[in-house]
Order: structure tokens, then C-alpha cells, then sequence
């Protein structure tokens, strides 16, 4: 064990790493709680479930085979490896060499594993980039994404891809040093390898090892590259840290409370307003009160505070994959709607919110709000209410939710639903039908033949 | 034809009679010509194993889903309101209706206004009777036909129910056939969220083309439906393709009611 200056930038590192992620994850959260409260703290059984099945067991995401594969490579190999980190941030503290090493036998097959997962890891994001890039699958090249997005998603592939890399170089050079270092004595002696040689790694021990680092430059090299390594793939992840809440690749945090806070009511059953439930009884029974701690607020949503906090915290979780768009009706028949685009758009107006209220303080006020200067009425009046998007999405977001609570503020808030709905309205309030019928021919078909 | 045995509730309650089960028709049901075909075909499977049911006749009004969907919670509440009013004040407890719509805003949107009733769509109350035994039907003149069942949104993947209207054809001895869009990932045909009463907004295609195109693509001699909705959206589709004379579309119900020759 040896502790000097490395350990000390080390540490650092970890630390402007922590505070950099603290501050930023904090003001995701703030943001998440000017959203409107809402209760999903019941059925606890059935909220564990559908984390199991949704989120751990990714049962969404091999609907589509082919992404779903490749996304479980990725998945299951992150999660693993990063198991690794623990040890990089052992050694990278108290200066030991592979302090988990002395897990014998249970360390070799860890190792081994890590290996392989990273190779699929890189195979996955490959897949992925050529997905993007080559074969340009429409639902990851339309208009919505152009720009940050298209960057965003590329950017994170490739740090994955650089990633994984390192991981596999490190082991390798490092695999090289440690068993086949003292056949060099006067190397060791140089460089100062002789740690290197007492890491407890045998010969045989690694699949993957000594055929990558046979591809290596000589002895003499070697431990540069591992050193290298090392670092690029520690400050690297904590680049990656930072970077998240930056990201769609929030979702890799964020989809397990997401799923967890699901949706778990029939997917037709949309909330009724209770506001609203308290004016239509003291219609009804004009000596009804409402209760006293009944909030009257507005109908509908026009902004991101009107939505509930599980609405934003749905636009931080969207992996922007568009799912939901292609199979959304409205959007695969031409129409402006896409579901996809209501979350980034939620999402992107909750950002400037609170980009606002870190600067400008909690009276933040501007003249912008969700619907109208992010979403449009002609892209909210396309929707067919089908539940598409909410059944594609792997994440179990719901654009739907969203899509009602802002036709609710046109509606009744704005009176602006197209003419024809108005008309329908009319004729509902007089005669209890959409269309121009007399009540009193209701029973006709009865008599007809 | 033989005559239509239909009650309404008044009816009922003047004669002291409590019926089984409301028929909840609908406004699709009570004023489409197209859809009046459906709830008769119902009311005629009804009639047939002799249920004791019910409608309220001028006394039912929009459940209000169209305003749900579109926005309008006020109006949507009036209408909930006055029709929980009307069966509550009847001792309602059981309800079959014909129209998916209808079904999900009773069962799903009703209970938290004072309305809690059981509710059943028709292929699911269709589905039980044939297998209680109650309902007898063999294929018919749909034996071997190819049927392709397009799944209502809001029985489908609104309310979970995929298997019921397939039960039901699979009595037909025809052959059923799925479009790739089916089940969980059916395709919207386009009416719902009170897209129905509006022209669509500007796109390059008509939903109900892009849903029929599908369907005509299998070749099926039926397209079933179990919507209303679905129904005329279907039939426009198979007119735009001109098809009309070699592909019919028809209910569940109006399959059911055709084979046991009611
Ligand atoms: S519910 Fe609306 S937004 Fe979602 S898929 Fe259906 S039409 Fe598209
Ligand atoms: S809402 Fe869900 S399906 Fe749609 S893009 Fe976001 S993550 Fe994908």
C-alpha cells in the first residue's frame, strides 16, 4: 500500500465529483417538487412488482427484440461492472493493487464476467451508434431530435464504447504486469512495478487478458497504458456522473422510481378534477359546501407547476427512444403530434423554469408557459387518447396524462376547443347527446325496423 | 324477424320488477343507423336467453366520455352526475353495454362520483352466456371465413380485455387471423378522444385508412369490431378502398346473433 500525491488528486476528484452532482441532482428534485402533489404511495405489493418486472426485468424493452437485447447487454453489463468501480475507488484511496483480489476463486470469475459484459457492453453500443447513424431507424431520426438530442445520444454511446475500452485495457496490462512482470526483473526495478507482481492474480486466471494484452507495445510501455487507463476510466466515470442530469441518460436513475410510481389504475381511467367535483355537487345541491381545505386553483394545466410531480418527473425519465411516437396514430398518420416531443418539451420548459428560479429567485416569473410556447393546441387536439404511447413506453411514462391536463386548460379555462367540439358540447348540455338528437327519440330503435 | 322484447326501467319499476341487468345503449347505440344494427343484435341475444334487462330509454344521456377526452371535465361531471342520479335512484348494479367507450367511463370514472356498478361490455357478457352454456352457436355460414378482430382501444389497452371478442369469433368455426397491430399493440382506429365529432388535424393520411389498409391486407371476408366507433371508421375505410362488397364489418354481437340465427 503505498499513499501519495495520486490519492490525494484522487480524492479530490471524488470529492468536486460529489459536490458538482449533489448541487445539480438537488435542483433536478427541486424542480420535480413544483409539480403538484399526488398520491402513489399505496399499494406498496403491486409497486414492487412492476419495478421487478418493468424496470429490473427490462419486460418493456424486448418487446422490440433486437433493442431489447442489446439494451439488456448494456444494462446488465453496467450495473456489473460498475461493481468494479468499488474496487477502483478501494485502490484509488488507500492506494492498495486490486484490494478485492483476495476474494480468490469468487474474484477470478467476477473479473472474468466483468470482461465479458464489457465486450457485449461495446457490442451493444455499436449496435446502437449504427442504429443512429448508419442505418438511421426513423424513430431515433426525426425532427424532434435534431440538434442536442441526436449529440446527447451519440456522445453517450461513444463515452460507453471509450469506457468499456479502458476497462478491458486496464485489466488486460495490468492482468500482464502482475503474472508475467517478474520474468522482467530489471524492468521491475526501473519502473518501481514491484507491487504489480503481488496482486494475487494467477497466470491462467482471465479469459479475456492475455489475448487483449498480447496485442500490447513491450513490458516497458505497459504500465503507462495501464496507469492510463485507470485514471481515464475513473475521471471518466465521474464526467459521466456529472453529466447525467444533463442527459436522457437519466433514465439509467431515474426509470426505477419512475416505474416504481407507475401508472397502476386501468389505462382508461383518467383522474376526475375534484375542484371540479365540488362545483358540479353545489350544482346539484346548492346547500352543499365544500370542504374547507378544498384548493380551487385552475383547470387544467397551461404550465409545468400545474402538472403533478409524477408528470416531471416522467420528462426527466423519457429516453427520448420514441417508442411511443411510432406507434402514436396521430404522429405515424403525419399529424404535428408526437409523444415523445410532449415530454422533451415538459421536460425543456421545466429546465428554463428552474434555470429561472436559481437565477431570478422563487418569485421567477416569465411570460412563457408549457402549452402554447412549447406544445401547440393543434399538436394536443391529433391525439385519439388511444394509449399507445403509455403501453410502448418502457419506462411507463404517460404523455397522455399530460396531453389531457393541457386540453383541459384550452378548454375550460381558455374556450378554445375546435369549433366542432363546441358544438358537440352544445349539444351534450342540451340534448345528453354529442349529436343534435332529441332526447326523447332515444328509445326509437326500439320500434324500428 | 321476430320482435324486439325491450323494457326500460320505468317499466320495470311500475311493475315492481327488478331486472338482472342494465342495458346501457349508448348514443352511438340509440341514435346511429349503423350502430342501432348493433344494439339490436344485443338486445336479440338477450332476448334469446331469456336475460331479465333493461334500458332507460329517454331517461339515459351521454355518459360523457366525448368531454372527458376532449377536456371538458365540468360537462363531463354534470352528465356523470345526473346519470349516477337516475341509476342509483333505479338500485342499478349490474350494467352491460355495447360501446367501449361507455364501458370505461362507467366502470373506470363513475365510482369516484358516487356510481359503482359492475360493469361488462357486451363480448364479455356474450362470452360468459356461451360459456354457461346459455348461448348455443355454431359457425354457420362463417364457417372458415376469414375474420380479422380489430381491438377497441378502450377495451383493449384501456381495460385489459383482449381474449372475450376472440372467444367469441373462435365459436364460429371461422378463421381468425391477426393483423400485426393487435391485442396491446392494436392500432387506434382513429375516433377516440372525441376525435369522432371533428375533422382530424391536417396530416397525410387518414387514421381509419392507414387501420383499414392494415386489416384489408389479410384479405378477410370480416373485419369484426366491437366499438361502434371502430365500426363506421372500419366501414369508411373499407369504402375508401372499395371494398364494401367483398369485405363486410361487422360487431361481435352481430356475428353472434347472425350464427344462432336470431
Ligand atoms: S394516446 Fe395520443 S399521444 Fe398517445 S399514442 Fe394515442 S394518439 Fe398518440
Ligand atoms: S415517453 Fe417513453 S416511449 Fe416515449 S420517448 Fe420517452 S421513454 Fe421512449
Amino acid at each position: 500500500m503505498q499513499f501519495g500525491i495520486t490519492n490525494v488528486i484522487f480524492l479530490v476528484l471524488l470529492g468536486v465529483t460529489g459536490f458538482v452532482a449533489f448541487k445539480k441532482y438537488a435542483s433536478l428534485i427541486r424542480n420535480i417538487r413544483l409539480g403538484k402533489d399526488l398520491n402513489r404511495n399505496d399499494r406498496l405489493g403491486d409497486r414492487l412488482n412492476v419495478l421487478l418486472r418493468v424496470a429490473l426485468g427490462q419486460s418493456k424493452m424486448v418487446v422490440r427484440p433486437v433493442a431489447g437485447i442489446f439494451h439488456i447487454f448494456v444494462y446488465v453489463g453496467f450495473i456489473i461492472i460498475n461493481a468494479e468501480l468499488l474496487e477502483i475507488i478501494v485502490d484509488g484511496v488507500f492506494g492498495t493493487h486490486r484490494a478485492f483480489s483476495f476474494l480468490g476463486p469468487v474474484y477470478t470469475i467476477l473479473i472474468n464476467s466483468f470482461e465479458i459484459l464489457a465486450v457485449l457492453v461495446i457490442l451493444g453500443c455499436l449496435v446502437f451508434l449504427a442504429r443512429r447513424n448508419v442505418v438511421k431507424l426513423k424513430r431515433l431520426n426525426m425532427k424532434e431530435l435534431v440538434g442536442w438530442p441526436r449529440n446527447d445520444a451519440n456522445i453517450i454511446l461513444i463515452t460507453e464504447v471509450c469506457l468499456m475500452s479502458a476497462f478491458l485495457i486496464m485489466n488486460s496490462a495490468d492482468w500482464y504486469l502482475s503474472t508475467q512482470v517478474s520474468k522482467f526483473p530489471v524492468v521491475v526495478k526501473e519502473f518501481g512495478l514491484e507491487h504489480y507482481a503481488h496482486s494475487g492474480v494467477s497466470e491462467n486466471a482471465f479469459l479475456l487478458s492475455p489475448w487483449i494484452s498480447g496485442w500490447m507495445p513491450g513490458i516497458n510501455y505497459i504500465v503507462y497504458i495501464e496507469r492510463f487507463c485507470w485514471w481515464f476510466h475513473i475521471i471518466g466515470i465521474c464526467g459521466f456522473i456529472m453529466y447525467l442530469p444533463y442527459s436522457k441518460h437519466l433514465h439509467i436513475l431515474f426509470s426505477f422510481p419512475n416505474v416504481f410510481y407507475s401508472n397502476l389504475e386501468p389505462k382508461g381511467k383518467f383522474n376526475n378534477l375534484e375542484s371540479i367535483t365540488n362545483e358540479v355537487k353545489a350544482v346539484f345541491d346548492p346547500s352543499f359546501t365544500p370542504p374547507a381545505d378544498a384548493v380551487p386553483g385552475k383547470f387544467g394545466a397551461k404550465d409545468v407547476s400545474d402538472l403533478t410531480w409524477k408528470q416531471l418527473l416522467d420528462s426527466y425519465t423519457c429516453t427520448e427512444c420514441g417508442r411511443c411516437t411510432s406507434v402514436c396514430p396521430a404522429n405515424t398518420t403525419g399529424k404535428l403530434l408526437s409523444p415523445r416531443k410532449i415530454m422533451m418539451a415538459t421536460r425543456d420548459r421545466l429546465e428554463e423554469v428552474g434555470r429561472g428560479l436559481d437565477t431570478q429567485g422563487p418569485d421567477f416569473k416569465d411570460e412563457k408557459s408549457l402549452l402554447h410556447d412549447y406544445i401547440t393546441p393543434e399538436e394536443l387536439w391529433a391525439c385519439t387518447s388511444c394509449n399507445g404511447c403509455t403501453e410502448a413506453c418502457p419506462v411507463n411514462i404517460d404523455p397522455l396524462s399530460i396531453i389531457i391536463d393541457l386540453r383541459r386548460y384550452l378548454v375550460m379555462e381558455e374556450s378554445a376547443p375546435p369549433s366542432e367540439l363546441a358544438t358537440v358540447f352544445a349539444n351534450m348540455e342540451n340534448n345528453g347527446a354529442p349529436w343534435q338528437f332529441s332526447p326523447a327519440d332515444r328509445l326509437n330503435w326500439a320500434n324500428e325496423n | 324477424m321476430s320482435e324486439l322484447k325491450v323494457k326500460t326501467m320505468a317499466d320495470c319499476l311500475a311493475n315492481g320488477e327488478t331486472p338482472e341487468i342494465l342495458f346501457w345503449v349508448g348514443c352511438a347505440g340509440s341514435f346511429d343507423d349503423r350502430a342501432k344494427k348493433i344494439t339490436k343484435a344485443i338486445v336479440k341475444i338477450l332476448n334469446k336467453v331469456e336475460m331479465s334487462f333493461a334500458v332507460l330509454g329517454t331517461e339515459e344521456s351521454c355518459t360523457g366520455d366525448p368531454a372527458k377526452r376532449a377536456g371538458h371535465e365540468f360537462l363531463f361531471q354534470m352528465q356523470a352526475m345526473n346519470n349516477i342520479t337516475v341509476m342509483n335512484g333505479y338500485g342499478v348494479q349490474k350494467i352491460v353495454t355495447g360501446c367501449p367507450h361507455c364501458f370505461n367511463t362507467l366502470k373506470n370514472e363513475y365510482p369516484a362520483l358516487g356510481g359503482n356498478y359492475e360493469v361488462i361490455h357486451h363480448t364479455q357478457l356474450i362470452q360468459q352466456l356461451i360459456n354457461q352454456g346459455k348461448l348455443k352457436v355454431e359457425g354457420g355460414n362463417f364457417k372458415g371465413k376469414k375474420i380479422t378482430f380489430h381491438d377497441p382501444c378502450y377495451l383493449g389497452r384501456a381495460n385489459n380485455e383482449y381474449e372475450a371478442p376472440r372467444e367469441v369469433i373462435a365459436k364460429l368455426d371461422a378463421e381468425l387471423v391477426e393483423m400485426k397491430r393487435s391485442k396491446a399493440n392494436g392500432y387506434c382506429c382513429g375516433a377516440g378522444g372525441a376525435q369522432m365529432f371533428k375533422e382530424a388535424e391536417h396530416g397525410d393520411k387518414e387514421v381509419n385508412i392507414e387501420r383499414s389498409e392494415e386489416a384489408l391486407a389479410l384479405e378477410p371476408a370480416i373485419i369484426a369490431a366491437g366499438c361502434p366507433f371502430c365500426n363506421t371508421m372500419m366501414t369508411d375505410g373499407v369504402k375508401h378502398f372499395e371494398k364494401e362488397e367483398s369485405v363486410k364489418v361487422y360487431d361481435v354481437a352481430e356475428l353472434i346473433a347472425q350464427a344462432a340465427d336470431l
